[in-house]
């Protein structure tokens, strides 16, 4: 079953067109890495995927749900996971605080006034993060650990939530070679259940994870394939290599 | 058991001082009461106002009007203030929260000038300048409240109550929800939070116990004057919950003292006593930004790590 379809989705900044008419389908389970140079709309795709921006026109289908009319926080009820290409974290609170927070964004305890966060909340935040290998970090503040350990917090916090598809926006951004490994791991150790849609630049660790690569170039889909199909087609080199 | 000791010294104090202090440590319930409220806005919601003492003289002018133009007791006016002002705050919600930052700021601003301007000059409801005058204190039980140490009681049990709801909502998870909302609004959208809804629900509560504030207010004073509706008296509100430190459960009661002490105390003996409060404000800016309690507690951490 197709997990997401977008179909002639457009949004223009002024009279610049960021994303100009995109249609793709991902099918349920697939990887998909988004790749395409600085400005290609890449961030600007996500963000109207996840409702962050709203759209000028096209339609965003969920596992055949159309959604694009629906806020942010509707499509995450509906199975829709992302991290940001700049971390995107509660500083001040600890690990395991940031975990429980986003285990908490589906559950209804988080209109309860009067009583206090379960503990099950902290029990299975500290579960998440030993599968990303942070749980000896738990009760640390964010601002205290190391910026992949921050990485790998936003990747636990969407992973918390179980999404159907998780959009990761440049995950690899700003790492040392081993955290970078570490990383890389974790998103292939992502179960077939998520779809995983990814924006990365950095292709020789990307276009392992990927099942297919779709190219944006001004906001257009300009090549879509497998990774055999976007490296030998001519358009890629143009956009990458200017011949 | 720091709050337990608070409640028992304060309500040892009648015992060990006069008519004007136990009076002056009245006021500052009521206008703590009144800053904790402004405090779930600006301290845990992040979400600065300068419009609530709209609640707080909507409720008294409620109240007021209805037991001297209606004739009503001050058991039915007090729901009815409260029910009318929340159901006007969620109103008002409907359109402050349009905006965040500075755009709700002044949004808050303009909803609370309206009301201020109506006050003044609806004179057939509200008497113009001259004020509702001549209301009568109620009598829970049997007990008469015009002596200063039942009323202070009063004010003391209603103020705890208060206290210990809105610091009961902020340890919730809603509260932790709504901190969340305060750092992070974008992200808090992407974990599933409806973040406009989380801010609604908290001006709302905040307007109630704002509205609370008033009651007690116009029952302390037995008066109410359109100034009660004013810029000033918002600001005076928002000025305590920053000098005592905002998003601190102890920040609001401390700064609630401060400009309360400065202003009924200071004023008695300095003829400039406004100055002398814009003075310890900077003091307190230029110091401890974080506001009275953090920079407190911030310079004993200095001191016992020193000794």
């Amino acid at each position: 079953m197709e997990a997401l379809r977008v179909q002639n989705l457009k949004k223009s900044f002024g009279g610049l067109p960021a994303i100009n008419d995109v249609s793709l389908a991902v099918e349920g389970g697939e990887r998909r890495l988004i790749i395409g140079p600085n400005g290609a709309g890449k961030t600007t795709f996500f963000n109207l995927l996840t409702g962050d921006l709203a759209r000028d026109s096209g339609t965003i289908q969920l596992f055949g749900e159309e959604v694009a009319r629906l806020p942010t926080h509707w499509r995450v009820h509906r199975g829709l996971a992302r991290t940001y290409q700049i971390i995107t974290l509660f500083p001040k609170d600890t690990l395991e605080h940031n975990i429980a927070l986003s285990l908490m964004g589906l559950s209804k305890t988080r209109w309860n006034v009067f009583g206090r966060v379960p503990a099950h909340f902290f029990d299975e935040a500290r579960t998440v993060l030993a599968r990303v290998g942070l749980e000896a970090s738990a009760k640390r503040p964010i601002a205290e650990v190391a910026y992949g350990e921050k990485r790998r917090v936003e990747i636990a916090m969407a992973l918390a939530q179980r999404p159907k598809v998780l959009l990761l926006d440049e995950p690899l951004a700003g790492l040392s070679r081993e955290e970078r490994a570490q990383v890389k791991a974790l998103v292939a150790g992502i179960p077939r259940e998520t779809t995983v849609i990814l924006i990365e630049h950095d292709m020789d660790t990307a276009l392992d994870l990927a099942d297919r690569i779709t190219v944006l170039h001004y906001g257009r889909v300009i090549v879509e394939g497998t990774r055999a199909e976007v490296v030998a087609d001519p358009k890629t080199r143009e956009v990458y290599l200017g011949h | 058991m720091r709050w337990i000791v608070l409640v028992v010294l304060a309500a040892l104090l009648p015992l060990v001082s006069g008519e004007y202090y136990i009076n002056l440590a009245s006021q500052i319930i009521i206008f703590a009461v009144f800053a904790a409220s402004i405090n779930l806005l600006l301290g845990y919601g992040g979400l600065p106002t300068l419009g609530h003492a709209a609640y707080l003289g909507v409720a008294a002018y409620l109240s007021a009007w209805l037991q001297l133009k209606m004739g009503w007791s001050n058991w039915t006016t007090a729901p009815v203030a409260l029910l009318g002002t929340t159901v006007m705050a969620c109103a008002f919600g409907l359109i402050a929260l349009r905006a965040a930052g500075l755009g709700f700021l002044m949004l808050t601003l303009a909803l609370s000038q309206v009301l201020w301007g109506t006050a003044y000059r609806w004179v057939s409801v509200t008497d113009g300048d001259n004020g509702l005058r001549g209301l009568a204190r109620p009598t829970p039980f049997g007990l008469n409240l015009n002596e200063a140490m039942p009323f202070y009681y009063f004010t003391l049990i209603i103020g705890v109550l208060a206290i210990w709801m809105m610091a009961r909502f902020v340890i919730s998870p809603f509260g932790a929800t709504l901190a969340g909302t305060r750092d992070q609004p974008r992200r808090m959208s992407a974990l599933g939070y409806d973040v406009w809804m989380i801010r609604w629900v908290t001006f709302v509560y905040s307007a109630f116990w704002g509205a609370v504030s008033g009651l007690m207010f116009v029952y302390y004073h037995k008066y109410i004057h359109p100034v009660t509706l004013s810029l000033a008296n918002s600001a005076e509100g928002l000025l305590a919950v920053i000098a005592g430190g905002s998003g601190t459960l102890a920040g609001p009661l401390v700064g609630a003292a401060i400009v309360l002490l400065l202003k009924n105390w200071a004023s008695a003996y300095i003829e400039r006593w406004n100055m002398l409060l814009g003075f310890v404000f900077v003091f307190i800016v230029v110091f401890m930004p974080e506001g009275v309690v953090p920079g407190v507690k911030r310079l004993w951490k200095r001191f016992a790590s020193k000794t």
